[in-house]
């Protein structure tokens, strides 16, 4: 099936674009798709340990299972400010 | 009011949008684009915001807020794009009837929204330099 991962930020100018496309197995967990894509994106890599994981609007954890055509958005740390 | 926007904040705006007859405090938070970040001379800033799920995580906070504090309305207003030193980048109004609880719940709203709403924040220096704010 197919997934779109979205980026924003510092992950964005990385990786040149806001929208990969990954093509991955059926029910894939978000950790998997995070896994494939630092695999297929090495750049990527060292800033995905620190991010978080958003499904339809929703914080989600890596054990959550995704559907075709789902868009799991990668979420760097917050702007910051004390 | 749960808001991001591209267009300057009206700071008085969001503040007069909380008032109720029944409150006698608002507290209004106005975030600022600061000139220096670590002793570096800041030129300018840029926002960028996964906008839908920050709006949504937005009115999350409020409806949080009001749970746990005795206040009314809440507004929250954030501001995208390219910012000037002095701009206002977010604001945050509360409105309760005493004061102390309008002042715990608009800090309290502050820190939630620097740990939950999808904004991030570019530097750029006045050297030409620029970084992505907690990203490396």
């Amino acid at each position: 099936m197919h997934i779109q991962v979205k980026l924003f930020a510092l992950l964005r100018e990385i990786a040149g674009t806001d929208t990969i496309t990954l093509e991955v197995p059926e029910a894939a967990s978000a950790g998997q798709v995070l896994h494939q894509l630092s695999q297929q994106h090495p750049a990527l890599q060292p800033y995905l340990e620190n991010v978080r994981l958003a499904l339809k609007m929703d914080f989600v954890d890596e054990a959550a299972s995704l559907d075709e055509g789902d868009e799991l958005h990668l979420i760097p740390p917050v702007s910051g400010g004390r | 009011m749960y808001k991001i926007t591209t267009e300057p904040i009206d700071v008085q705006a969001v503040n007069d949008i909380v008032k109720r007859p029944s409150d006698g405090a608002v507290v209004t938070f106005d975030g600022i684009v600061r000139d220096n970040f670590d002793g570096r001379a800041v030129r300018s800033l840029e926002y960028e915001a996964y906008a839908e799920m920050a709006e949504k995580k937005m009115a999350e906070i409020g409806a949080e807020v009001r749970n746990k504090f005795a206040v009314g309305e809440i507004a929250m207003v954030h501001r995208l794009g390219a910012l000037g030193i002095g701009e206002s980048s977010i604001v945050i109004a509360v409105a309760a009837p005493h004061r102390h609880a309008a002042f715990e719940a608009c800090a309290y709203a502050m820190d939630r929204v620097k740990e939950e709403v999808p904004i991030w924040k570019k530097e750029f220096f006045d050297d030409g330099d620029a970084h992505w704010v907690n990203q490396n």
